[in-house]
Order: C-alpha cells, then structure tokens, then sequence
C-alpha cells in the first residue's frame, strides 16, 4: 500500500515539538454570519491561490457546525503516532468521557501525502465531574493527553467543529481529508512555510481549544513570556508553537476572565501608552488598568492571525503591521485573508474592502437564530 | 570680542577651596600662555585677578564685581580705568596709569592688586576675547556660572 | 618580633617636571596624604594614607600625578593573596572585624556576563528603536486577579478599583542609600534625577532630610530595622513605603553607619544622639515570623490608608524563592531582592564577600517559583546587586524582574571611583561624608545632570536591545527568557536560570 512505510521515520520527531518553526504563511477565514452552511470546497480554493505563500509543509482547516447530529458532544480529533498511544489514549478517555460515538476520519489517498499518522475522532460527554466546569474539565483532559500520553495529540476539542490539518499543501490536505463533503458555517484555513526540512503533523495549523481555533502568519517574539503568564493561571504551553499562546490567551481572557472579545483583543494587541493617554477618560482608565494587569499577555512580534470560536470569526494584526490582512464582505459573508486574490478566488466582486488597521480587530458574531440544520 | 553684557556669579555652596579658578588665570594673563611655563619659567610670575576667600568651610572665589556704580572709576585721575560699552566691563589701559593706587583703596571688595614689579595695577578684564572667562570654565564644581544677556 | 605595617595598595607618582606646586591636591585630600614644603616650594606625598581615589588625580591642572598600584608584592599564591595576609595581620594588630564599603570584589560568577541576547532577523523583523514607538514604560504594585467591566451603552466602563501603583517611565530606579551613608547633596541629586527622568529614589535607613520632603512624589520611604526617622510626616510624605528585612550586602545583619558620620543634621533626621554609631539590630524585632512581617505590612497600609504600595526588601539567600512566595502572599505590593554584589556605606568584609547569593540566579528562581503558585502578579518584582550597565537591565528583566534598583552604578555616575573607604566618612567626592567641608564638592545640580544623562543613555541602549529582538514593549521582554541564552555555564546554572545554552534555537 502507497505510503505505509515506518510511522516513525516519517512524520513526528523533527519539526515543531523538538524545534521550534518559524511560520511564514497563508491565513483565510470564510463565515456566514446568518449560518448557512457551505463545503469547504470555497476555503480549499482560495486558500490555493496563496500557494507561493507556502511550501507544502503544512495545511489544515477549522470547520465549524459540521457535526449537527452531535451538536452538544465534544468532538475530539486526536492524531496518534502508533497503536500504542491510541490505546493509552483510549483508556484516558473511557475514564473521564461516555464515548457516544467513536471512528476513524474518514481520507481518501492522495498522491502528494506520502505518509500519514492515524486520525480519529471522539463524540464525548463529560462523566463524573470534578467539580470544575465542563470546558474546564475537558481542557485539562486535553492538555493530559498532550503532556503525558506520548505519541498522542488532542487536534481537536470543540463542539460541533473540527479541526483537520497535516503534512502537505493545503488543497491536498482539503482532498486528503474529504473537506468537500462536510458543510459548516465558518472555515478557517491555513498554509505553512516552515524552514525546516520535514514537519510534524500536529505542528500545522490551525491549533485548536475547546471551541477556539487559531491559525496564524507570523512569529511571536513575545512567547516566552506568554507562555509564562499563562503558567500563572494553570495553562500549561505543551507543543512548543507559538500559535498555542494565542488559543490559550483568547480561552484565558474571554472564557475564564469574561472580558468581551473585542476588549480581550484590545489586550493581545494593546495600544501604545501614548494612545491609551489621549483617550477619553472612562476608556483611558479601562485600557490602561487593563494594560498593567495584563502586560504578560500582550502579543509582540509580527503577527496576522484569524480566530474561530463558538460565536463568530475574529481576524487581528500585530501593532505595527507587519503581516498583512485584508477583509472583505461580499454575498452576506465575511472574508479575511493574507491576499485579496484569496478572497476573489471565491467572491469576485464583494461590497467593500477593506485593510483592517495596526492593532484594530475584525470581529463579526453569529446572528442569533439562521440556519441550523 | 564680546557684545553681550557679562557677568561672573559665585555660588559659594558648591566652592571647594581648591584654587584652581586662580591658577588658570594666571596663565591666562601669563607671557606665554601654558602652564608650566607661566608658573616654573616666567619671571615675575603673572598674578591672578581672581582670590579665593575663606572662613572654616565657608569658601568662594572674588574678582572684580564690574559695579554699574563703580567707586575706582569715579577715582581714577587718568582715566585709565573705563567702562567697556559692549560688555559692561571695567578695563584697565595700562600706558594711563601712574600707580597712585588710590582705585585699590576705594574698592569695597579688595579685587583690585598692585601689579607685580610694577607700579600699576592688576584686576579681572572678565576675559573678553574667550567665549567663557577662564574661571568659569575650569571650575571642576561651577561654583562660578558666566550670565550673559544681548543688549 | 618585627611589626611589619600592612604595605599600603597605592602609591602616588608626581612628575616632578609638570608639577607646579599649586597645592590643589594638598587642599583636594582629606586622607592629608599631600603636604607642601614653603621653603623648597615643593609638593610631597605620604602613600601610606593614599586610598586610591583619584580626587587629586582629577583636580590637577597639569596631570602630573598617578595613583598606581604599589609594586612591592609579595610572592604570587592564589589562595594566600595579598589582601588575605594583610588581612590577618590588621586583626592581629588591632583584633575587631574589618569593616569594608561598596559591593562585593571577590570574583563569584557574574552570570551576566554568561548570558548572551538575541536579534530578530528575516523571520521576525527587527524594530528600529530610532524611528518607532518603544515602550519601557512600567508599573509597580499588586495586579489584580481579574479585571471586572461593565458593559453599557457607552461602551465598556472599568469597575475593579486598581490597587496603588507606581509608574516608572524606565525601569530602573535609584535603591536605597541611607541619608548618613551619603551626603545630603547626593541624596538631593537622586531626587531630583528621579523626579525629571520619571522613575523613584529610595531614602534607605536614614529618614528623609526636611529638604528632600518636596521630592517626596518621586520617593520610596524605607522602614528599617532601626525605625530610623520613621515617623507619621515621614509615612505620608513618600510615593511608597518599603520595609527593609536586609541587604544584599551584608544579609542577616543591620545597617552601620559609624559615628563619624553622625552630625548634627543626621542626629536630628534619623532622631539618634550626635556622633554615636548607628547600628541597625539584625532582625526587626517586631518581625520574627512571616506572620508578624503580614502585620506590619498592614499597619503600614493603614497608616497611609491604602493609597500607597507597601513592599518588602530581602538579600538573597539560599531560601529566597519560598521567602519571597511568604512576602506576596503576606500582602506585600511588590518585593525588592538585593544579590551578593550589592553596595554597601560599611559592613563587616567577610560577610559582604561570602554571604548571599548572585541576583541573576534569585531573580530566575524567584520569578519561576511564584509564577508556578499563580501568584506573580500579586507583587512587582524589583531586584538589585551590581547592576553595571543597560545590558545586565535587560537580561534581569528577561528574567523576569518587573524594575531595577541601581545605586552603586549612580554614586560612579558623581564620581565615585570605588576606593571601598565609604565608613570612614572622609569621601574625597563629597558622597560619602558628612563633612561640610567635602559635601561641597558635590553639586547636586551636577550630580542630578549626570544621573539623568547615564539612565536617559541606558534607557536607550534598553530600546535599541528590545527592538533588535522584534519587541516594541517591555511587557514583552519581562519573563521571555527565550532572548537569553548561557555561554560557558553548567547545566545546573542553566537550570537554575531557566535558559538555553547558546547555538540552541527555540
């Protein structure tokens, strides 16, 4: 059979858990904002425009509202290096979940994708808990089987999302995982161009966390003390990419402190100390009392990343620019890309464009009722 | 040549007796000019027209206060002593003078000096042709602060 | 048997064809170690009394003298140096324990010196620190566990109330240094520095002088174990309030300040008798457990009705990481930590040299240790001991110091050349002294213009660093012990620190 040879050599070791990559990339998010459902077919495309943004060393895909009959479980994608750390992982979950239902994902051969680790997902429920809520309990489930089962990833771990990423170009990773028959109502995608030879296929993006999924272009020279700040507040950074600060920042701020999200990215990509002065009072004393108590959160270094979660899309530059981002609205949909050529790809006369400024998010939220089957 | 009203002040808090402010100048109204030479190799050695008074640690150096109403100008009985428009100086034309002496006893602060080896007088020119006087500039404390105003 | 005196360390060398007897260095030593001779005109110098501080070095006008170090030597032994042997032969002349001032000489590793930062480069730009916005700006005090808002038409509105903080528009900050231990003037200096360049001066053990009360937004008050000059006005009048529990120089023990320099002035300000030493008692002694230390904390908040932060100053020791984790939760608002290098005005030269630990080590440990308890945002981090330059800044706070407190590196900024005699009180600079005659030769407007210059230039050499590592904010340095990597370190050292070894990537 094409591909099968020695899981070990091929796809783990190198790359993001022992070394750091550094990304330079291609970023797209796709969202109805009415939620009706589309394939990912759209994002595949687009995202393949940008391919001289990418090297082929990474590809992956956030797909939210794919799983209506599951809509309340949590959807674990797990990705294992052997049969070994699927079965430790197995008993992990049994202990701590009531697995409703439980399979392979489904891929088709594709010749670029030579080799491959195995991949499953998990519809589960949250048995017997510790008292913690049931995001938290499932975060630290998650974050045991990233740190203590080797060979064993938590991709994803959200309800009624996905997160479907690998080794190879992003179109081949859409074919790979049969992105066309799925319909969700917003798709985040990502090309890589990591400067290492071989990459690891949980070191693509997008990262994901319970409901937040992160896929970024850029490189946080902030990162050390990110990672830190959050070991304050019982985060514990796992995979040694700096796309997972991010996920965790956005989980610590908006689900765990209740800021708003637009305030929380207000922390992640805060204003100069200059700007925060010149502004109106009661804002002045928000920002800046936000600024000191937050100061280990702040993102630093060039960055353009699009965020998915539970209630909509977010897209956010670094403070200086120095990735690019481009919006647009267009057919009811909200786009976000690294190029406009991206987004002409799918839609090629949207209403307006747009280049969000230095610091200034995009955030678009669901609107309630729509679509939902 | 100064066109700016000059005048030296002393800050005596900050005076630490070293007399430095006198021996710069010295050289400065030495023959040769250099500082070895002036104090090891000229003779008469120049005199300064600066002096350091003390009392216990109490200490700050006086010159020639250049007073707008000047006793020693309204004594001098050649005119030797006059007042430099420009600067607002009391200079000194030595050619002038016949050493009566008599600017030396009616100066209220004692900056006025018998000339060494001669019969006239010595006393602070506030260094016109530098662009700081040379006290000011080689106070290691600036325990004397040059002020000028444009007239 | 023979008395053989201690060879004295500096002899002075005239050149007799550039001296000119002016005899400034005769007035300029206070060691009278220059005489002038009337009849021979000529200028002479007694060694013996020479204590390598340059002054008359400085002040002649044709630089005809040298202070060189005294050739006779004995035979060269590393274990049996020179300052041992003369050391035991002082305590069999005279017996007592040799008194020292300033930092630690000895030589233990200087880990700053063993780490080595890094440069952003085509993956990450660099940021021109010359042509874009660079914040250094800090904030010191408790932090809040979170950050509660109200949303309204208007927009989000702030409801927690932020705990009193202290803003510093560069994190470094003139430490303590006891008005006795310097001169007035010099504590004027600091103040005055502190208030143009925005950042805060400590008054150390001595009170604060009724001149300095004016200064007293910029000033951080301590409260030692003496409670010397600690009074209601004195509480009220500061920015902030810091409990000394020790010194890096000198951990375990109180402060000295010899009664030569006990004048009237000082007599009156830390309210103690004219010329009598000022011993500071070891421990406060109202302070023998944490409990007690969370007790005065309180006291003190209360006395200045929470509107100030409160913080706690410890030496580091072996124990300093679950020390400084008791301060922060005893409620301190931010904790100081001062290292093995730390400056001194006197101590004991055996405890200075061999007591304590190195600041780089018990910032990485301290900072490590409290983010693992989830408590590091409850206190500021503020650590000193030996900071030389905008370098060692920079890696202390990728460390993870929250500011720096500098004080040996300000006294060098107004001339201090480390001559280690501070105790005497006959500081030819004016520093450290009392003696109206040598305080003069301190002019505090001198002096404040200097310690501005060296922190505006450090300030910057911190910017241009950041920016070569992609970094616009120093909440983004702080902690991000990414930027540093080890040179010639042992992997315990490196442990300990929490770093890399250079040539390792991410």
């Amino acid at each position: 059979m094409v591909g099968k040879r020695n899981l070990e050599d091929n796809f783990k070791k190198v790359a993001d858990r022992d070394y750091r990559v550094p990304s330079g990339c291609a970023v797209m998010g796709v969202m109805s904002q009415k939620r009706k459902k589309f394939t990912g077919r759209a994002v595949m495309k687009a995202i393949g425009v940008m391919r001289e943004r990418t090297n082929g060393l990474g590809g992956g895909y956030a797909a939210y509202g794919i799983y209506p009959r599951y809509a309340d479980h949590y959807a674990f994608h797990l990705l294992y290096d052997d049969e070994k750390a699927k079965e430790a992982t197995e008993e992990h979950l049994e202990k701590n979940f009531t697995i409703d239902k439980y399979e392979a994902i489904p891929t088709r051969e594709v010749e670029a994708i030579k080799s491959r680790p195995l991949l499953w997902r998990y519809f589960l429920e949250p048995k017997g808990m510790d008292g913690s809520s049931k995001d938290d309990f499932v975060l630290k489930a998650a974050m045991h089987v990233n740190r203590n089962i080797k060979g064993a990833y938590v991709i994803s771990s959200g309800k009624n999302m996905g997160i479907f990423k690998g080794v190879g170009y992003p179109e081949d990773i859409g074919r790979f995982f049969k992105l066309e028959s799925y319909r969700g109502y917003l798709w985040t995608a990502h090309g890589r161009f990591p400067t290492n030879s071989v990459s690891w296929w949980g070191g693509a993006h997008p990262f994901g966390l319970l409901d937040w999924s992160v896929v970024h272009n850029g490189e946080i020279s902030s990162y050390g003390i990110n990672r830190r700040f959050l070991l304050n507040f019982g985060y514990h950074c796992t995979l040694s990419t700096d796309t997972e600060v991010i996920a965790y920042l956005f989980d610590f701020l908006v689900r765990k402190q209740g800021l708003a999200i637009e305030v929380a990215a207000g922390v992640l990509a805060a204003q100069f100390w200059d700007e925060i002065g010149r502004l109106p009072e009661e804002q002045r004393k928000l920002y800046l009392a936000l600024r000191m108590a937050y100061g280990g959160a702040l993102l630093n270094g060039p960055f353009s990343v699009i965020v998915g979660c539970e209630s909509g899309m977010i897209g956010l530059n670094d403070r200086i620019k120095l990735r690019p981002l481009v919006a647009a609205r267009g057919d009811k949909m909200l786009y976000i890309s690294s190029e406009e050529a991206g987004i002409r790809e799918i839609c090629p006369s949207p209403d307006q464009v747009w280049m969000p400024e230095a610091g200034v998010p995009v955030i678009r939220r669901f609107e309630s009722g729509g679509e939902n089957g | 040549m100064v066109m700016k009203k000059r005048k030296i002040v002393i800050n005596e808090d900050v005076c630490m007796g070293c007399r430095l402010c006198e021996v710069h100048c010295l050289v400065k109204h030495s023959k040769s000019k250099k500082i070895i030479k002036a104090f090891k190799g000229e003779y008469p050695r120049a005199l300064p027209m600066i002096l350091v008074e003390e009392k216990g640690h109490l200490s700050f150096a006086l010159q020639c206060r250049h007073c707008e109403d000047a006793p020693c100008l309204s004594s001098c009985i050649t005119g030797a002593l006059y007042r430099d428009p420009n600067s607002g100086a009391i200079l000194y034309d030595e050619k002038k003078c016949v050493g009566c002496w008599m600017c030396i006893m009616v100066c209220p602060f004692g900056v006025i000096k018998r000339g060494s080896e001669k019969k006239i007088v010595s006393k602070c020119d506030l260094c016109l042709d530098e662009n700081v006087p040379v006290c000011v500039k080689n106070c290691p404390n600036e325990a004397l602060i040059c002020v000028e105003e444009k007239l | 048997m023979v008395k053989r005196p201690v060879p004295n360390e500096f002899i002075i060398e005239r050149d007799e064809k550039k001296c000119i007897a002016c005899q400034a260095c005769v007035r300029a030593c206070s060691y009278d170690v220059h005489t002038y001779d009337p009849e021979t005109d000529t200028v002479e110098s007694d060694d013996s009394k020479c204590v390598g501080c340059h002054f008359c070095e400085a002040l002649c006008p044709t630089k005809a003298l040298r202070t060189v170090r005294n050739p006779s030597a004995y035979k060269e032994n590393a274990n049996w140096t020179a300052e041992v042997i003369n050391d035991i032969v002082k305590q069999a002349e005279q017996g007592g324990v040799i008194l020292t001032g300033m930092g630690c000489d000895k030589g233990q590793r200087n880990y700053f010196d063993h780490m080595v930062l890094n440069a952003s480069q085509v993956t990450n730009p660099s940021i021109d620190a010359l042509r874009e916005p660079m914040e250094l700006r800090t904030y010191i005090g408790t932090k809040p566990d979170c950050i509660e808002i109200d949303y309204n038409e208007n927009g989000p509105v702030l409801k927690t109330k932020i705990p009193p903080q202290l803003e510093l528009q560069t994190p470094i900050l003139f430490s303590a240094m006891s008005y006795g231990s310097i001169s007035l003037n010099a504590s004027i200096a600091l103040a005055r520095a502190s208030a143009e360049i925005g950042t805060f001066w400590n008054t150390g053990e001595g009170g604060l002088h009724k001149a300095l009360y004016k200064y007293g937004k910029n000033t951080i008050a301590q409260v030692a174990s003496g409670r010397f000059g600690v009074h209601a006005e004195y509480l009220k009048s500061a920015a902030a309030i810091e409990i000394k529990i020790g010194q890096g120089a000198k951990p375990g023990i109180g402060g000295h300040l010899p009664g030569e320099k006990v004048s009237a002035e000082i007599s009156e300000t830390r309210m103690i008798p004219e010329g009598t030493d000022a011993l500071s008692p070891a421990p406060h002694h109202d302070i023998y457990s944490i409990e007690d230390l969370r007790q005065l904390i309180y006291a003190l908040k209360e006395a200045t009705e929470y509107e100030k932060p409160v913080g706690v100053k410890i030496a580091a020791v072996h124990n300093v990481a679950p020390i400084a984790s008791g301060i922060v939760r005893a409620g301190a608002d931010f904790v100081a930590i001062d290292g093995l290098r730390g400056g001194t005005g006197a101590s004991p030269k055996i405890i200075r040299d061999n007591v304590g630990i190195p600041i780089e080590l018990a910032t990485a440990v301290v900072d490590q240790r409290l983010r693992e308890e989830g408590i590091r945002h409850k206190a500021s981090l503020i650590v000193g001991g030996g900071f030389r330059n905008g370098a060692d800044v920079t890696k202390a706070i990728i460390l993870g110091a929250d500011a720096v407190y500098i004080a040996t590196a300000a006294l060098v900024a107004m001339g201090c050349t480390l001559c280690q005699k501070c105790y005497q009180g006959k500081c030819n600079w004016g520093i450290a002294t009392q003696d109206p005659y040598l305080t003069k030769r301190l002019n505090p407007d001198i002096g404040a213009r200097r310690l501005v210059n060296m922190l505006r230039g450090w300030s910057f050499e911190i910017k241009e660093m950041m920016g070569g590592m992609g970094i616009n904010a120093i909440e983004s340095l702080r902690g991000n012990r990414e930027n540093l990597r080890g040179i010639g370190l042992m992997e315990g050292e490196l442990k300990m620190l929490g770093i890399k070894p250079a040539g390792e990537a991410w």
